[in-house]
């Protein structure tokens, strides 16, 4: 596949390309991740996430440099939701690292949630693998932290980044519900603001929670101020600490290990669906199967059992035919 | 004393009789009418109250605290506002000639329009200027520009207004010392320079460097023209761009005067006393299209600003209290479609801003939604000006339109709503907490979203576009800036650069820098040695982008 | 199931600082259904054209209100080509005198839009006039 070709030698347009087939959900798609899935596991992906307004892109735009000074290539997703009414988006967020835009070395690609649960995360994973297998070094994945969503995208990450800023208000109260638990490196951004050791005690006051048991690798607090430029070399070495930790304990192999789990459970998940829904037109009779409970004429778990049982007798015929 | 109880019920009589009977017959054509800004506007209006009480307090008399009727008690009867039409364009020659035609046809005052690279800091011959030299203004480069742009024209008879911000002082200095070679004191120089830059961050974006440095850069001119160009207005804060990016009328006059309270607050910090410099803080607002909502705009900001300086800054000077302000109308109101009916639109325009009481006024011309104007058609502004000043006789009496009571109930409540923003805006710690939080753009934004929709929608009608369009021959003779212009100004680099003293121009850069690094020194007299010099524009920003960084957009989408 | 969307970027390229109209219509085109990237003022044309290659865009809308635009927008054309991406699609609008169009239009823009045009005809180009 040229394609293929391509992205091994690191063709931009190639990338690109191949990221719109992922996310359009495209036949090719499949092929085309499972050709490049050999000559992925090198880049280290990098999750960040938090609230909007904490300033997660101003900081990815200063890693960014910090990255580009080492030599490595950079790469970023950065992921915005799309609007539920017209399905469109805005995606803003490259606005604020456009100072990288003609660097050769980094690529930048704005992706909208276009709506789908699941989806969002599965068409993000085999983007990193474009960008992986195409020679980048570190990715960023940039979302927004609230909801389930966002949650799955972290988890493709090797590490989590967690910006908070303070005089959110409860907003620790909210980022405890899942989020607080994969962040790997806590960010207090805007640390010039009010209220910013406050948030630092109480970031603090609930990581002492976390299972010590379990936690094998410490959680560093870093306090910076992204668009004064300060305590970004502080992260950037937290984050290398980090890096090294988690190669050297084996947690690393064990996270990449439980990603390639839960891809694959992803992917099998979505398989059977759309063949079920092929063989049994799942969209098509929705609408009837409704109106048939809501009449009260039969009950959910009788009428799946039914097209499951339908839809494993016509495989038998099919086989004996 | 509050209405009359008479007149209160009087008025529900009329409502259930009359009224409701001719609406049964012939109803109203919208079932709701609203002012440009969108705010609801009653069937009619009734006096609020007779009180002399209240008069004093909320009207006053026109030269005196609040001064809502006015900053001069004569106004138009002393002396017409200044006609001062922006023009710019091309090389200095091509401006120069343009000034010199503008006032031989009558306008009072220069109002100077600069290219975007000069705006923003960068010679004609810097990549980022390509397609960009002497497009929206005339291009300047060095000290020998502006000696070229006001050729022949006596800088100690005419006052001249300067559309300049992030680079401001710098002109301001080239502008000293032009009239320094025509043997002008700088003591009798008289004009204004923009030098907002909070508008800038807001809704203009020729900023250069970060908030911080910039307002450093505004308090030098403030303390160096305080002492030394005593007759110069060393800022005119806008709210004209303000409008033009979407806002509605209270937003204009609310973010105009927070923007003001920060200047003020920036120059006492920095150590200087109010009224040594308040009384030169000039304004700058919008003349949009809903004439008697712009009337009561003015009104209520010159109520306002008298109140701010006087109860939070204790000013006690009368000039410091004074709200004296320029107007142009509202570009963004002129279409690209039957361009004649734009005249027809200033006009109207025009009558608010001389019925809201401005010190100074430029009109548009009928082609600028396409183009520059050509000499017919700023001359035709002009003289719009002209027909209003001495045939209308609107200006024979001062605030004729006081004591209307729709006028007097607008300009409450556009005061009300100003406060509102102002109160919101300090409770986010003033107006650059405010603009990095990007509040203020979304409050801007919102409104400009809604207007364009409406407009889509046909439910506000801009006749030729949503409503009376017709087939049109494409306009001709539109005016074009030569291409050219580019290598014409690159080639004068090169020949100021040949002919200066390098090394006298380094020393002062150098000198530049050092003064640019400490916070206590006056850059003023630094960039006077500069330019003395024929250092570059684009020499002498490079310095201080090295020294003072540069600002990155804030976005709200 | 195609999950397909239009991506539009939205560029502002040169010094003009005047934003309302592109804010106006990114927005327009959110609500339309597509994907708009927007990357504020002050775009180098070479900035442009690699962010609209990265992004994959269908079109890069270029707005500009500075009478730049015959050096601008062909510079942008251009720049695509040369980076073997002739296939997206540029437009303009803003303040675009029209007897500047045919020579754009010859340079490689596909459309221009003036002011006084409504969301409804963009869209109405994009889905239909642009030759997809």
């Amino acid at each position: 596949m040229d394609l293929v070709d391509n992205i091994r030698r690191g063709d931009v347009r190639a990338i690109a390309r191949a990221i719109s087939l992922i996310e359009d959900l495209e036949p090719e798609a499949e092929l085309l991740a499972d050709s490049l899935f050999p000559d992925t596991g090198r880049a280290v992906i990098l999750g960040v996430t938090g609230s909007p307004g904490a300033g997660k892109s101003t900081l990815v735009d200063r890693l960014i440099t910090l990255e580009r000074q080492s030599g490595h290539k950079v790469a970023v997703i950065a992921i915005d939701p799309s609007s539920p009414f017209s399905g469109g988006a805005i995606l803003g967020d490259r606005l604020r690292m456009q100072e990288h835009a003609t660097d050769p070395g980094v690529f930048i690609r704005s992706m909208a949630s276009r709506g789908f649960l699941g989806g969002v995360a599965a068409a993000t994973g085999d983007v990193l693998k474009v960008l992986d297998a195409a020679g980048y070094d570190t990715i960023f994945i940039e979302t927004i932290g609230v909801g389930q969503t966002e949650v799955k995208i972290v988890e493709l990450s090797d590490i989590v980044l967690l910006v908070l800023m303070p005089g959110a208000g409860d907003e620790i109260q909210a980022m405890k519900a899942g989020v607080m638990e994969i962040g790997d490196i806590f960010i207090i951004n805007k640390k010039d603001m009010p209220g910013a050791d406050k948030l630092r005690m109480e970031v603090e006051y609930v990581l002492s929670f976390k299972n010590p048991g379990h936690n094998t690798v410490t959680n560093p607090i870093v306090m910076t101020s992204a668009a004064n430029d300060e305590g970004i070399e502080l992260l950037w070495e937290a984050i290398a600490r980090h890096r090294q930790e988690i190669a050297g304990s084996g947690t690393l192999e064990q996270k990449r290990r439980y990603r390639l789990e839960r891809e694959l459970l992803g992917v099998l998940d979505r398989k059977i669906h759309q063949l079920m829904d092929v063989r049994i037109e799942v969209s098509k009779q929705l609408p009837d199967w409704v109106d048939t409970l809501y009449r009260r004429k039969v009950c959910p778990y009788a009428l799946i059992n039914e097209q499951i049982q339908n839809f494993l007798k016509e495989g038998r015929d099919d086989r004996t035919n | 004393m509050p209405l009359p109880e008479e007149l209160k019920k009087k008025k529900k009589d009329w409502e259930e009789t009359t009224l409701r009977e001719v609406i049964s017959r012939y109803p109203e054509r919208k079932t709701e009418f609203v002012t440009g800004s969108d705010k609801t506007v009653d069937p009619l209006y009734l006096p609020e109250s007779f009180s002399a009480q209240e008069y004093l307090e909320k009207q006053g008399f026109p030269g005196c605290y609040p001064f809502t009727r006015g900053v001069q008690p004569t106004m138009y009867r002393g002396r017409l506002w200044t006609m001062r039409q922006y023009a710019g364009f091309g090389a200095a020659e091509e401006s120069n000639q343009r000034y010199r035609f503008l006032l031989e046809q009558g306008q009072t005052g220069l109002s100077v329009a600069f290219d975007l690279p000069t705006q923003i800091g960068y010679d004609s011959d810097d990549p980022r200027a390509e397609g960009e030299v002497g497009k929206v203004g005339v291009a300047i480069d060095t000290l020998r520009d502006m000696e070229i742009l006001f050729d022949g024209i006596p800088l100690d008879r005419i006052s001249t207004s300067m559309t300049i911000n992030a680079p401001a002082a710098i002109l301001l200095a080239m502008y000293i010392v032009v009239a320094e070679t025509k043997g002008i004191r700088k003591d009798k120089l008289r004009g204004t320079i923009q030098n907002d830059i909070l508008k800038e961050y807001i809704a203009r974006g020729t900023y250069i460097f970060p908030p911080a440095p910039s307002m450093r850069l505004i308090t030098d001119v403030f303390a160096y023209c305080t002492r030394e160009v005593p007759q110069w207005n060393t800022i005119s804060i806008s709210g004209y761009h303000i409008r033009e990016a979407g806002s509605d009328a209270s937003q204009e006059v609310a973010f105009t005067l927070a923007n003001g309270i920060e200047y003020v607050r920036a120059a006492v910090k920095a150590g200087l006393t109010v009224d040594d410099f308040a009384g030169r803080l000039s304004f700058f607002f919008n003349a949009h299209n809903d004439l008697l909502e712009e009337v009561a705009k003015f009104r209520a900001a010159r109520r306002i600003w008298a109140r701010i300086m006087k109860e939070r800054f204790n000013a006690t000077d009368p000039k410091s209290l004074m709200l004296r302000f320029h107007t142009q109308t509202g570009g963004s109101t002129l279409t690209a479609q039957q361009p004649d009916n734009n005249i027809v639109r200033v006009a109207i325009q025009a009558l608010a801003a001389v019925l809201g009481g401005t010190q100074s006024l430029h009109t548009n011309s009928r082609e600028e939604a396409l183009a520059l104007p050509a000499e017919e058609s700023v001359r035709l502004a002009l003289r719009t000006q002209q027909v209003l000043a001495y045939e209308s006789g609107i200006t024979s009496t001062v605030d004729p339109l006081a004591g209307s009571y729709y006028i007097e109930a607008l300009t409450d409540r556009i005061e009300l709503e100003v406060w509102q923003y102002i109160d919101r805006i300090e409770a986010l710690g003033g107006m650059v907490p405010s603009i990095l939080k990007g509040y203020v753009q979304k409050q801007i934004q919102e409104a400009a979203f809604r207007t364009q929709k409406d407009i889509e929608k046909g439910e506000r009608v801009v006749v030729g576009i949503n409503k009376f369009q017709m087939e049109e021959k494409r306009p001709e003779n539109l005016l074009r800036v030569d291409p050219a212009i580019r290598q014409v100004q690159t080639d004068k680099l090169s020949q100021v650069k040949r002919s200066r003293n390098s090394s006298r121009v380094q020393h002062s850069l150098s000198a530049l820098r050092q003064g640019a690094k400490q916070d206590d020194v006056n850059l003023l007299p630094l960039i006077l040695e500069a330019v003395r010099e024929y250092a570059t524009l684009g020499e002498i920003c490079r310095v201080l982008r090295d020294e003072f960084g540069e600002h990155k957009e804030t976005i709200v989408l | 199931m195609s999950s397909k969307k239009t991506r539009i970027l939205i560029a502002k390229p040169g010094l003009d600082g005047h934003d309302r109209g592109a804010k106006f219509i990114a927005r327009a085109l959110r609500d339309e259904g597509y994907e708009v990237i927007y990357t504020g003022i002050r775009q180098t044309p070479e900035a442009i054209v690699q962010t609209a290659i990265q992004e994959d865009v269908d079109f890069v809308g270029l707005s500009l209100l500075s009478g730049a635009h015959n050096e601008l927008f062909p510079r942008v054309v251009d720049l695509l080509k040369e980076n073997g991406a002739e296939d997206i699609k540029v437009i303009g609008g803003g303040i675009i005198p029209e007897e500047d169009i045919p020579l754009l239009k010859e340079k490689g823009v596909l459309a221009v839009f003036g002011p006084g045009t409504s969301t409804e005809q963009i869209v109405e180009f994009i889905e239909h006039g642009s030759g997809r």
